[in-house]
């Protein structure tokens, strides 16, 4: 049978997600707590976790979260990280044993920052330089994957229902500003710790539910501009598609939502004049990124969580907010399992961008 | 009756139980097929003038007439089909170049029959287009822009002019000479009311046709028929003809005959002159020299309009297309080896070019292997014959087709394979007076409407199918189709997998 990467997997899934507003910590367990009240929208194929804010003491390095499936693996791949990184701290990551999570791969983390002399000589931004070790290696090298690559913040993923997978990986040891949570149901058994979300590049993380029809449009567009999508997922796609608009193109995160799903020619053609100019404008440039079929994401980066509908909402997402706290998830129950209170529940419409930043002087604590 | 070589094409039968002798065959056979007797007391029919146009079928009141394939054996062996002899007869008795008209009858592989197309199933839903909106409007030209934001930080809209096409099927060229005023005008009503455009091809803009500028692409060829400023400034877009398809290497030719009247005004060239067209563009002998013609028709626009460049599929066809990619250029058209004409050397025709479905995945291939897809739009046509075609070629990667063919069969076309002999019985592709009247033009008008309004309720169907709601997200999605019964070698170039695959 293929691996993932070597054919494509249409999955359904669950997501949850929360961020503290004030930056106030929120620990690892209740996004456990969260995401396993929608135990029935995964099948034990892939569970996984982002926090974000969860290494202040190391929070101006990269964290790479990285798999090996054996130890020449591992060697390889640090001299690689050696000799264009310079290696602040390395360590497994801390696991305990658990009944339901088996035939972990290696699972190592490294605090790093890349070396000047090196970053100079690219002639690169410091994240693209980035962006193109972790590209190289999750391309070239076998049996090493870089699964995380963000600062202050981390990935954590594996095959399994994703409340065994945050047990495995101690979630209750971490706190952060914000989490999000992936519960997989892919149609198909890989059995690929690789394949299981969230999916991140530098500190964007994606977890998705849905299975966009315009994946092979996306992909072969966005490939044009270096990436390379070796895990043939969804979420795969669009972590690229967000840090190609985002970061290299300039465009907000809000513009970006606009691309992937925007409004449709009658609705554009309803706004006001600089909203249709901007909208028209956008959907002409980047008409490849649009994205069809049915998808409902969360992206975590720096300060912040955005969630996203396809344009007609065919997944189901709520939001609902209580105090300084915003929880969003698949399902109303994943957020009434930490939050039974809530001031606000409601949900976005379909193409309609939720964009929640911490207050920046509580993100610097 | 002279005596001919060989076995003519058709056997016309005709029923003289029904047959009054009223003589309408007489009239509406342009071809002289059906003559009186002397006495004006039968009906005689020269087959081998027949071209089974179907007109005389048609017109019969009494149904008299049918029209077979002759069943006359003709002596061939494997290696020598009956149309290898005809063409030697024919050759050795005139010693000139065989020209035919349409496109190719040798049967090449036809791609789109060996694709098929995805649909959704249960992972995602596929979406009703009688309920949920649909999107086929189309962007045609350069998307690649910078961003760039004035002070306040708003976005400012970067790109250049772009055509806006409502469904992603155009009205491929075909020139006012090689088909009658009528056509041309019913092409431009239809284009218009179906918000798409159609294309003068090489013969000129009639300047009663300027009205529908808005939705006209002006051509310029090697022979610059009826190129002046106001014929410029009249279209939508500007294209450059390189080559056709159905004739990749070698220019247009307009016999003098059609050259009469209002044709030879509107190219501007002396009347019953042959319009020949040069093999290349003189200006033009390599890439560099195009970008020179592709800024001077911008200068000449005021960069307001899209200039489209036109090649014949040829064999290295993706490294000429990235070529031009880089010219300037904004949209690039792609005519295959099956593609129709009015009037080409048969040989020419027959052999000459590749087809357009490994064209058209070729250049969407190197475009995106050299990261520039998205500073050209891809125009694929050369037998689209459906809307299943169109939803293959936009897969593939083309952002919308053009119909030339089709088109001339909606509006009333039995493809007799005849009309380079300016006799067309149906008034499309005949320049004489009688002949063109036949066609009306605003139920030609009606009947493009129909057909292009069909195919886009048909295209929407199959793209709700695949849980598709917008025709961009389509654009190159090449995981929507499968190859059946393709070799690796075919599969590779398509880049598509097998069925089952």
């Amino acid at each position: 049978m293929l691996k993932e990467g070597q054919i494509r997997i249409p999955s359904g899934c669950a997501i949850s997600g929360v961020i503290d507003l004030e930056g106030g910590g929120v620990c690892g367990e209740e996004m456990i707590r969260s995401i396993s009240v929608m135990h029935d929208r995964s099948n034990g194929l892939g569970g996984g976790f982002a926090g974000y804010g969860i290494y202040p003491q190391y929070k101006n390095l990269y964290a790479f979260h990285v798999f090996y499936e054996d130890q020449s693996a591992r060697e390889e791949c640090e001299k690689f990280l050696d000799r264009h990184f310079d290696i602040v701290n390395l360590s497994k990551i801390p696991t305990r044993k658990h009944p339901r999570i088996t035939d972990a791969p290696l699972l190592w983390r490294y605090f790093l920052t890349p070396l000047a002399t090196k970053l100079s000589h690219s002639q690169l931004d410091e994240r693209e330089y980035v962006v193109r070790c972790v590209t190289r290696v999750n391309t070239r090298m076998k049996g090493a994957h870089i699964f995380s690559s963000g600062k202050n913040m981390g990935v954590f993923k594996a095959v399994g229902f994703p409340e065994d997978v945050g047990e495995f990986f101690r979630l209750e040891e971490y706190e952060g500003y914000a989490w999000t949570a992936h519960g997989r149901y892919p149609t198909n058994t890989p059995g690929w710790w690789g394949g299981a979300h969230p999916f991140a590049l530098l500190d964007y993380s994606v977890v998705h539910n849905g299975e966009i029809s315009s994946y092979d449009a996306n992909r072969r567009f966005i490939e044009m501009f270096g990436y390379k999508c070796s895990l043939l997922t969804d979420t795969e796609v669009i972590t690229y598609v967000i840090d190609y608009l985002v970061r290299r193109e300039g465009l907000s995160l809000l513009e970006a939502a606009n691309v992937m799903a925007a409004p449709f020619w009658t609705t554009i053609a309803q706004q006001e004049p600089e909203r249709r100019e901007r909208l028209t404008f956008l959907r002409q440039a980047y008409s490849s990124l649009l994205m069809t079929g049915p998808f409902s994401i969360l992206v975590g980066f720096e300060g912040g969580l955005m969630a996203l509908n396809d344009r007609l909402k065919l997944r189901s997402m709520v939001i609902g907010e209580r105090g300084s706290r915003v929880c969003i998830a698949s399902e109303e129950c994943a957020i009434r399992a930490i939050s039974p209170e809530l001031d606000r529940i409601w949900s976005p419409k379909g193409g309609e961008a939720a964009i929640f930043r911490c207050k920046e002087e509580a993100q610097c604590q | 009756m002279s005596m001919t070589a060989f076995a003519p094409n058709f056997e016309v039968l005709r029923d003289m139980d029904r047959c009054i002798l009223c003589g309408k065959c007489t009239r509406e056979c342009s071809y002289g097929v059906h003559q009186f007797s002397a006495d004006h007391k039968r009906l005689h029919a020269d087959e081998a003038k027949c071209v089974n146009c179907f007109r005389c079928v048609a017109a019969c009141p009494t149904r008299a007439i049918k029209i077979i394939r002759n069943r006359q054996a003709v002596n061939t062996s494997t290696n020598w089909s009956a149309n290898n002899l005809r063409e030697i007869y024919l050759q050795a008795a005139t010693g000139g170049v065989l020209l035919s008209g349409m496109g190719t009858t040798k049967s090449y592989p036809v791609y789109w029959d060996k694709l098929l197309i995805n649909a959704a199933q249960v992972t995602n839903p596929s979406i009703d287009p009688l309920r949920e909106p649909m999107e086929t409007r189309t962007y045609l030209g350069r998307s690649a822009v910078p961003v760039r934001r004035d002070p306040a930080g708003k976005l400012i809209n970067t790109l250049p002019p772009h055509l806006t096409i409502e469904t992603p099927i155009l009205f491929a060229a075909m020139s006012y000479g090689a088909i009658s005023y009528n056509a041309h005008q019913a092409l431009a009503q239809a284009a218009t009311e179906l918000g798409t455009l159609y294309n003068t091809g090489e013969g000129g803009l009639h300047r009663d046709l300027y009205q529908y500028g808005a939705n006209t692409i002006v051509q310029v060829a090697s022979g610059r028929f009826g190129v002046h400023r106001q014929y410029l400034e009249a279209g939508a877009a500007v294209e450059i003809k390189i080559g056709q398809g159905a004739k990749p290497g070698i220019g247009g030719h307009l016999a003098g005959a059609k050259n009469i009247g209002d044709i030879s005004k509107t190219r501007m060239i002396p009347e019953g002159t042959d319009a020949i067209s040069p093999a290349p563009h003189h200006d033009i002998y390599s890439i560099e020299d195009l970008r020179q013609l592709v800024y001077s028709l911008k200068e000449a626009t005021a960069y307001k309009k899209p200039i489209l460049v036109k090649i014949a599929a040829v064999h290295n066809i993706a490294s000429i297309a990235s070529g031009i990619a880089r010219s300037g250029a904004d949209i690039i058209v792609i005519d295959g080896l099956r593609a129709g004409t009015g009037a080409a050397p048969t040989q020419t025709r027959d052999n000459v070019g590749i087809p357009i479905e490994l064209a058209l995945a070729a250049v969407d291939t190197r475009l995106r292997e050299e990261g520039i897809r998205n500073h050209v739009s891809l125009v694929a046509s050369g037998t689209i014959r459906n809307s299943a075609d169109v939803v293959k070629a936009i897969a593939l990667g083309a952002d919308a087709v053009a119909i030339g063919t089709a088109a001339l069969v909606a509006m009333g076309c039995h493809m007799c394979h005849s009309c380079h002999t300016g006799h067309c019985n149906w008034g499309i592709c005949t320049q004489t007076p009688e002949l063109t009247k036949r066609l009306d033009p605003g139920a030609a008008r009606d009947a493009l409407v129909h057909l292009v309004g069909g195919w886009t309720h048909e295209i929407k169907e199959m793209m709700g199918g695949m849980g598709i709601n917008s025709i961009e997200t389509l654009r190159g999605n090449r995981l929507m189709l499968r190859g059946i019964g393709l070799t690796d070698a075919e599969l590779k170039i398509l880049g598509v997998m097998h069925a089952g695959q």
